[in-house]
């Protein structure tokens, strides 16, 4: 496949970015999207270019460090797929492909499609733990715990914090990722007991962050990879009254 | 045994940790707020020791090279965690689990450390719960186990096929409370250069500020290294693609002596390689032979769609060799035994490098949905990767590059053999001897981080107390930063034509096919050779666009690859030296007739420490005898 | 924002009902509706609450909109596709133009019972028949109402989320509900337009 790339680059944060074109001549349907990257990047340095910076390491969806928005779309046009995942497969010969970093601000590029995303950790530092010291905890199944419960908690704690959510919502608001970890320990006795706190602290720091707010638009539950539900946001908003 | 103390405490097996408790030295909680540690990895291991210790009350530094410490690469185990919780009554103990692990590791691992690693599994299993970890749970709201590679009791405690992502999201969250506390300040986007060493003793490392290039000191009284394994040397693994070894290496140059480097772990059941520019193979969990069949075609090179083969021209090759175990097979002879079957070419899928593992029973005989329970992200992400609906046809697999169960040589107390510089998770040797079983990744890092090093390390730090805090002034952090710099200048500035990443690729196609899964003294001789000239080319040939002031990802690469040639040199070093074949260690001259391994205890019972002699000249080897008081060393069988 | 703007809803079908008088040729029972509305002492109090209500949903959306928008300083070039709830993206427009013809409503009847513009209170029948007259008055009145519909078929479904009532089965309903609102609401009001512009 022949492909045209326009990417973002951008030297540092205080830089001006701006788009690049590449063209790729010889791309494999059975390349991994990040795979047509290093062929790129491959090229590039042969030729003593800077390649394109990009975050990513595990690169079978798990570890979240990967993320560009591409054609429109955090993490490429599938659903439920991070962009390590993407294959070319699902793109076509002599396709146009728009590749840039997510946009927010409490996400400051960094360099190329690199963006700082520690205000999602200092969110999880205000409150996404449960306060138990290594030692006092009781028997494991000393504490019963309903499976449907268990499995629900599941469901949302399987968030990877790749900031999906926030690059797709048209208000960059963090709310799925904060309703994840808030409806993980809502829904499990051991997180209830610190519950009011936690979602006092963690929203307080989300608002600090500079995120916006969510209006209900849905996208982030469509482009998330993990498939985390809407219903974490009710949650959310439901411990959220419950603290005051 | 030379300069190899390993500290093993006096007493019956099931005592020494007990009594190792008891008597050991601590440190009273007004001093532990003087003293600084520090922490290079967030892992299982690096995150439950930076917030064990923390708790404790210590100063503590964490380092990782990611952007956050959610992503260590403990994230991505699958199937699950074990412990002796015997809570399905089938006849498990902590010392079946201690027994299952020294057989599995083919009796090459430290008895007292083995059984110390099942004893604390309990109180992880505890913890995480505790932590709010959302493991499997049965109707009656009891934690569900399911039996896992190699062994027959069920003891392995799993969320789904994501155990490492929840356990590690877990260590992440006690993490973040002792940041929120004040405990553990976190440095992340850091890659550790430098070991700093004062007096002979670890006192600090240097690092470089991935984002801004900025080579910065930090100090402490400890050195802990919680940095993983070094599976990417082989390139493609099912290892995070920026895992290195580096950080290891370091400390290993610095006079940590690097202990079985030739024992890898080739996992059974990866996505095969489908094409040259992969770059990486994705792992399926392990948990998918409880109900997949693996199997070939009987006849030679049959290309027919594995749907169209009847049932009996299809050869289940683990059912019929080892009737016991079948498809739950410790990983090694799992992966050796696919390994045989598509060199006899019996392969399947176009290249003839996979297997197939089949669900079409499983799923007859349990209905698709219980399946889909299991596995359905697993069958899931099958599919993303290779467009085959598992659900439809069979699975197919092959072995790849997974776990490496040598590492920094560690005594009873995790203590390298530089004193304060302390290696745990699956950066020391570890308790898996020469193969590791499945679920006890998890279980050993998570025990090492949370429950052993913080007891263990009060021992030397009592004798610290008096130790103010370390300047970054003195001349040994000097010299280390030049080193450091000098390092970086010397690769910025060879300017030569190639990319790391095709050094690594190439790298580590000579290590899979001379050093990967068996090995012959031939090929390693051979593998010496070809390593020994990429090097050379390396450090003429690469070329680092940019500069060192800044995000360069290219120089943090390279500064890996390099770090690899000298590894691969001694593990391919380790591999000659062991005549015998042990678990993952497979010299095809030492097997029995029927192609298993052949072990030589007389000779090799033994952990291979070497010792590293300056560049150029020969690793020393240092033996610590194995000794076994509580076992017997058995002919390892699954028939 | 969800509080004020449910409380909205509930006001929008009881100003329905009394328009729907507006059909009838006896001028006396909506003339008598719009007097009781005026009088009634526990209508006065809903009255604050509602005129409250507007305030609050009006310049809350407006504050959190600016803050929408400073959370995402530097856009997308390649747009963005994801998919959602349609016109949840044009809440802040759709709001803007109900809020331009609430502007024009006060002057045509609620600023005249106050007194602010003269006119009289006792009449609205009258006045409504006259404004109905004007096409242009009704072009802006079917356009206004349809915004109104799109405005409210998201609102209605959003306001239960952020209230955290989100349900696997009534969560679904309350989507249904909020499409026939958003329908027969706007429909209603249209319908007494149309009717009196066109048929009268």
């Amino acid at each position: 496949m022949k492909l045209t790339l326009k990417i973002w680059r951008q030297k540092n944060a205080k830089a001006k970015g701006d788009f690049v074109t590449y063209q790729m001549d010889d791309v494999s349907p059975e390349m991994a999207f990040l795979e047509m990257l290093d062929a790129l990047n491959k090229r590039l340095v042969e030729e003593d270019k800077e390649p394109v910076a990009f975050d990513h390491d595990c690169r079978e969806g798990i570890c979240g460090s990967c993320g560009m928005y591409i054609n429109g779309h955090p993490h490429g046009p599938l659903p439920g797929l991070t962009t390590c995942h993407l294959s070319m497969r699902h793109f076509r010969d002599g396709d146009v492909i728009w590749i840039e970093p997510w946009r927010a601000k409490p996400f400051p590029v960094i360099r190329d499609l690199i963006v700082d995303r520690s205000a999602f950790d200092k969110i999880q530092v205000a409150g996404g733990f449960v306060s138990v010291n290594t030692g006092s905890a009781p028997e494991a199944n000393s504490n019963l715990i309903r499976k449907h419960d268990s499995d629900a908690a599941f469901d949302s704690a399987i968030c990877i914090g790749c900031g999906a959510c926030v690059a797709a919502c048209k208000n960059a608001s963090a709310m799925l990722f904060v309703s994840a970890k808030i409806s993980q320990f809502a829904l499990l006795p051991q997180g209830r007991v610190e519950a009011v706190d936690r979602v006092r602290a963690m929203v307080a720091k989300m608002d600090e962050a500079g995120f916006g707010n969510c209006s209900n638009t849905g996208a982030c539950e469509a482009e998330c990879p993990k498939h985390i539900k809407l219903a974490n946001i009710a949650r959310l908003n439901r411990e959220y009254f419950k603290a005051y | 045994m030379g300069k190899l103390v390993s500290k093993i405490p006096e007493g019956p097996l099931a005592q020494k940790w007990t009594r190792y408790k008891a008597s050991v030295k601590l440190v009273n909680p007004a001093n532990k707020k003087k003293i600084e540690i520090i922490v290079v990895g967030t892992g299982l291991s690096g995150a439950g020791a930076a917030s064990a210790l923390g708790e404790l009350g210590y100063s503590v530094k964490n380092f990782c090279y990611q952007d956050s410490p959610r992503r260590a690469h403990s994230v991505a185990a699958q199937g699950g965690i074990n412990a002796a919780k015997n809570y399905q009554n089938d006849g498990d103990s902590t010392f079946r689990l201690f027994y299952d692990m020294i057989k599995g590791g083919d009796y090459r691992a430290r008895e007292a450390n083995v059984y110390r690693a099942a004893e604390v599994s309990n109180q992880v299993i505890d913890h995480f719960t505790a932590l709010g970890v959302p493991f499997a749970r049965d109707y009656g709201g009891t934690l569900d186990t399911r039996s896992f590679g190699g062994v027959q009791v069920s003891r392995t405690f799993y969320a789904k096929g994501q155990t490492g992502q929840q356990c590690l999201l877990g260590a992440y969250s006690s993490l973040n409370r002792q940041i929120k506390k004040g405990n553990v300040k976190m440095f992340p986007r850091r890659e550790m250069l430098e070991l700093v060493l004062i007096n002979g003793k670890a006192r600090g490392i240097i690092t470089r500020n991935l984002i801004t290039g900025a080579i910065e000191r930090h100090s402490a009284h400890a050195v802990v290294l919680a940095t993983g394994g070094y599976g990417t040397i082989y390139y493609l693994s099912t290892l995070a693609v920026n895992s290195n070894a580096s950080a290891a290496w370091k400390a290993h140059k610095k006079g940590a002596f690097f202990a079985n480097p030739s024992f890898v772990q080739i996992h059974p059941t990866s996505i095969p390689q489908l094409n040259e520019y992969q770059s990486k193979l994705t792992l399926m969990s392990e948990s998918l032979r409880n109900d997949g069949r693996i199997w070939v075609p009987k006849q030679k090179g049959d290309k027919r769609p594995a749907n169209e083969i009847p049932e009996e021209e299809r050869d289940y090759y683990l059912e019929r060799r080892y009737p016991t175990f079948g498809n739950l097979v410790p990983r090694d002879v799992a992966s050796r035994a696919a390994k045989e079957r598509c060199d006899a070419g019996y392969g399947v899928g176009e290249t003839g490098l996979a297997v197939n593992l089949d669900f079409r029973d499983a799923i007859k005989k349990q209905g698709k949905k219980v399946i889909e329970g299991k596995y359905g992200n697993l069958f899931e992400m099958y599919e993303h990767i290779t467009g085959i609906n598992p659900y439809e046809e069979p699975m197919r697999i092959y072995p790849a590059g997974h776990y490496t169960m040598g590492g920094l040589w560690v005594d009873y107390e995790l203590m390298t053999t530089v004193p304060g510089l302390y290696s745990i998770g699956e950066s020391n040797f570890s308790d898996h001897g020469a193969n590791r079983l499945g679920a006890s990744s998890l279980m050993q890092a998570s025990g090492d981080g949370y429950f052993i090093l913080p007891n263990t390390i009060n021992n030397y730090l009592a004798d610290e107390i008096r130790t103010p805090a370390i300047s970054t002034d003195s001349p040994e952090f000097e010299e280390a930063e030049k080193d450091a710099r000098e390092r970086i200048n010397r690769l910025m500035s060879v300017k030569g034509r190639k990319s790391a990443l095709s050094f690594h690729k190439r790298l580590g196609k000579i290590m899979w096919d001379h050093a990967g899964m068996s090995r012959n003294e031939e090929g390693l001789n051979t593998a010496l050779k070809l390593v020994r000239e990429l090097e050379e080319e390396f450090w003429k040939e690469i070329n680092i666009p940019g500069s060192a002031d800044e995000l360069n990802m290219e120089l943090e690469k390279a500064g890996r690859v390099a770090d690899y040639f000298e590894l691969a040199e001694l593990l391919i070093t380790d591999a000659l030296n062991r005549r015998e074949s042990c678990g993952a260690h497979f010299r095809e001259e030492f097997q029995t007739p029927d192609g298993e391994a052949k072990r030589n205890d007389e000779e090799f019972a033994y952990v291979a420490a070497w010792e590293y002699a300056g560049k150029g000249n020969p690793h020393i080897l240092h033996r610590e005898e194995l000794k076994f008081e509580e076992v017997e060393m058995k002919v390892r069988s699954y028939k | 924002m969800a509080l004020a703007g449910l409380f909205l809803l509930m006001f929008l079908p009881v100003h329905l009902i009394i328009n729907l008088m507006l059909l009838k040729s006896d001028p006396v029972p909506f003339n008598r509706a719009a007097h009781f509305m005026a009088t009634f002492p526990v209508v006065k109090i809903v009255e604050i609450a509602l005129i409250a209500a507007i305030l609050i949903h009006i310049s809350w959306g407006i504050f959190l909109q600016i803050q929408n928008w400073l959370a995402r300083p530097v856009g997308y070039a390649g747009g963005n596709k994801s998919e959602t709830s349609f016109f949840s993206r044009f809440m802040i427009w759709t709001g803007a133009s109900v809020l331009t013809f609430l502007v024009l409503h006060f002057f045509n009847f609620y600023f005249i019972k106050l007194g602010l513009v003269p006119g009289d209170p006792e009449n609205f029948y009258s006045v409504a028949h006259n404004l109905f007259k004007i096409s242009a008055y009704n072009y802006i009145y079917l356009i206004c109402f349809v915004l109104l519909g799109l405005h409210l078929f998201h609102a209605f479904s959003s306001a239960f989320q952020t209230l955290g009532l989100n349900h696997r089965i009534w969560t679904p309903v309350v989507k249904v509900f909020a499409l026939i609102y958003s329908i027969l609401i706007p429909a209603g009001f249209a319908y007494i337009s149309l009717t009196l512009w066109l048929f009268r």
